[in-house]
């Protein structure tokens, strides 16, 4: 049975919080740092180059750019903890407002490519495990070295030059069809029909750790004598993998599908440039092709955040849900 | 006879042992003639390469033929000399952003592991700082910020490829500094320098060895990831750029970027499956390789 000690966790909580807080903050500071590290005018990076004299007086007394580093530096830390992130010029917009418009795209790309790579990456690494050394073991692992060694954008143009333009199955670009009135169900699968090569380029990349960390957490547990006894009693050898040695498998994988969430993110901003899909990928290559600094660097603070609190978020659920870790006094 | 050569051979980085990791594995074996490849396309560029991969001609979107072998671009760009250079740039890169993020790794990773205590703390609290901004972002923002020359490509590629080496040589320095023959040399008075030195880090040498070899391969990769968002040395031809710019033109004529994605892949590929080989062959505890992969 499993012992479980609120006190010993909350004290947990509580550290962790602190930690987590702690490095939002050194983010945000590092932030201020580049900003003022940079060559050339810091106003150019709080304002955008696109700019006009008057403007740029606005934003130097806005930030405070006449006075000491420290003050500036608390100036900066107190407007992005308020959630200004600046205004960007290419948009006529607040960054914020900039930023947000542009989530919902890239998260249905990340979920469903983490849905489909951790469905398929957990099969095959199961089936790889079921044998060392196999046909199919060595087969699986080719495809993970391949995996691990075409980056995104490759498989990307290699999916779009055969799915899209050779066999014309999937539409190219876009994340819907343009000057189509589509609503319902039609609009669903409009969305779908789109979604589907940049999400499959994106879950090519992350099924390849998977699949390999599965295979190796797989093996390890089955060489455990609960195993054995399971066997012993006859158990079916499919209800060994999936029931018995899976579920005890399962936890390492799904911690690191949480932890490589900045490495999606990164996955998506080039997929999302092969395929001109409208997240925020699209919206980084648009402001950097624009200079439009305020954005690119509330970009790098939002991005770095969601990856803080995904960490802390696996960090505190993990003794939750592992079995083998038990508060003792 | 064999034995011999064995015996003579004992060093784990020896000719013999590195020859003895490949030469059972075929796939290694074919990865490390395809390295051979790139490498000496990379250093005899200027020869290989039938036209200067910059020059643009008139002969625009010609498809692979005898005159331009993987055809030429929008500009009338020769994309297999491209692909040639391209080599250059990538190797050039990789090659040196791994060796340098892999001293500072190790610097910092032995220190930290020796030192203990509070600079221990801090340097590993460094360390998951730095780990926090995806390393493609992070790149990605000092470059845009601070400029995209070769030389600030290879500085900005290195400030972020250092964490993992740092980890790795730390655990490592931890776990060899509690053996016998360190307590040995310590016993007899050797200076903390002289036992990281000449005991700790020799020891710890094959792990260091195989990290660089498989950095390679991911700085390759996240550096052709910044030239295809359009980051990079607007001075030199790389495949990231020939893919930022044919991305454009992907209906007009596959190969423009077909070829230089598959020499991508081709050598990232060859430099995992020779360095996963190394890395069996000369840290037998250790654990499956760990690819970098940023991208």
């Amino acid at each position: 049975m499993k012992i479980f000690f609120p006190r010993l966790y909350q004290r947990l909580l509580v550290k962790r919080v602190i930690q987590s807080l702690i490095l939002i903050l050194l983010l945000i500071v590092i932030n201020f740092f580049l900003i003022h590290l940079a060559p050339g005018d810091p106003v150019y990076y709080l304002a955008g180059q696109s700019g006009d004299e008057q403007y740029y007086e606005l934003i130097r007394a806005k930030f405070g750019l006449d006075q000491s580093l420290l003050t500036q530096l608390w100036v900066y830390l107190s407007s992005v903890l308020r959630g200004d992130l600046g205004y960007s010029l290419s948009y006529q917009q607040p960054v914020s407002a900039v930023i947000f418009s542009r989530v919902p795209a890239t998260l249905l790309l990340i979920v469903s490519a983490i849905l489909m790579a951790s469905v398929g990456g957990i099969l095959l690494g199961v089936e790889a495990a079921r044998k060392e050394n196999s046909f199919y073991d060595r087969l699986f692992n080719t495809f993970a070295l391949l995996g691990h060694s075409f980056p995104s954008f490759s498989i990307g143009h290699l999916l779009l030059l055969f799915f899209a333009l050779y066999l014309g199955l999937f539409p190219a670009q876009g994340m819907a069809s343009a000057n189509q009135d589509l609503t319902g169900i039609n609009y669903f699968l409009d969305l779908l029909v789109h979604l589907a090569l940049p999400s499959l380029t994106l879950a090519i990349v992350q099924i390849a750790q998977i699949m390999r960390l599965t295979r190796a957490e797989m093996l390890n547990v089955l060489g455990e004598n609960f195993i054995t006894t399971a066997r012993a009693k006859g158990v079916s050898e499919r209800k060994v993998l999936y029931g018995h040695a899976l579920r005890n498998a399962l936890l390492p994988v799904v911690t690191i599908i949480g932890s490589d969430l900045g490495m999606l993110l990164s996955g998506a901003v080039l997929t999302e440039t092969v395929f001109a899909y409208p997240g925020l990928g699209r919206l980084t290559l648009e402001v950097l092709a624009a200079r439009d600094y305020p954005v690119l660097m509330g970009l790098f603070l939002l991005i770095s955040i969601s990856v803080a609190v995904i960490n802390f978020l696996t960090d505190i659920t993990y003794p939750l849900i592992d079995p083998r870790i038990k508060y003792s006094r | 006879m064999k034995v011999n050569s064995e015996i003579k051979n004992h060093h784990p980085l020896s000719a013999g042992n590195l020859w003895r990791g490949v030469k059972h594995n075929k796939v290694a074996l074919i990865g490390a003639i395809v390295l051979v490849v790139f490498f000496g396309a990379a250093i005899f560029a200027d020869r290989i390469a039938p036209y200067d991969p910059q020059k643009t001609s008139n002969e625009t979107f010609q498809p692979p033929s005898q005159k331009f072998l993987f055809g030429t671009d929008d500009l009338g760009r020769d994309v297999f000399s491209g692909v040639i250079y391209g080599a250059q740039t990538s190797i050039l890169i990789g090659v040196s952003v791994a060796l340098l993020s892999g001293l500072l790794g190790v610097f910092v990773g032995s220190a930290a592991g020796y030192a203990g205590g509070i600079g221990d703390d801090f340097l590993m609290r460094l360390t998951e700082l730095f780990l926090i901004p995806p390393q493609f972002f992070l790149a990605l923002i000092i470059a845009a910020l601070f400029g995209s020359s070769l030389f600030n490509l290879i500085l900005i590629l290195t400030i972020t490829s250092w964490t993992a080496m740092a980890r790795l040589v730390r655990a490592e320095v931890l776990s060899l500094k509690e053996r016998p023959f360190v307590e040995a040399s310590r016993a007899v008075g050797a200076s903390p320098t002289r036992i990281l030195f000449h005991d700790i880090l020799p020891n710890a040498f094959p792990l260091i060895i195989t990290k660089i070899i498989l950095m390679v391969g991911g700085v390759i990769l996240l550096e052709a990831g910044l030239e295809f968002v359009g980051i990079g040395d607007a001075n030199r031809i790389s495949w990231g750029y020939m893919l930022h710019n044919g991305q454009h033109f992907i209906r007009d004529g596959w190969w423009i970027i077909a070829f230089p994605s598959l020499a991508l892949a081709a050598l990232v590929l060859a430099l995992n499956v020779v360095g996963d080989a190394l890395n069996s062959a000369l840290n037998p505890k250790a654990r499956a390789a760990h690819f970098d992969k940023a991208v």
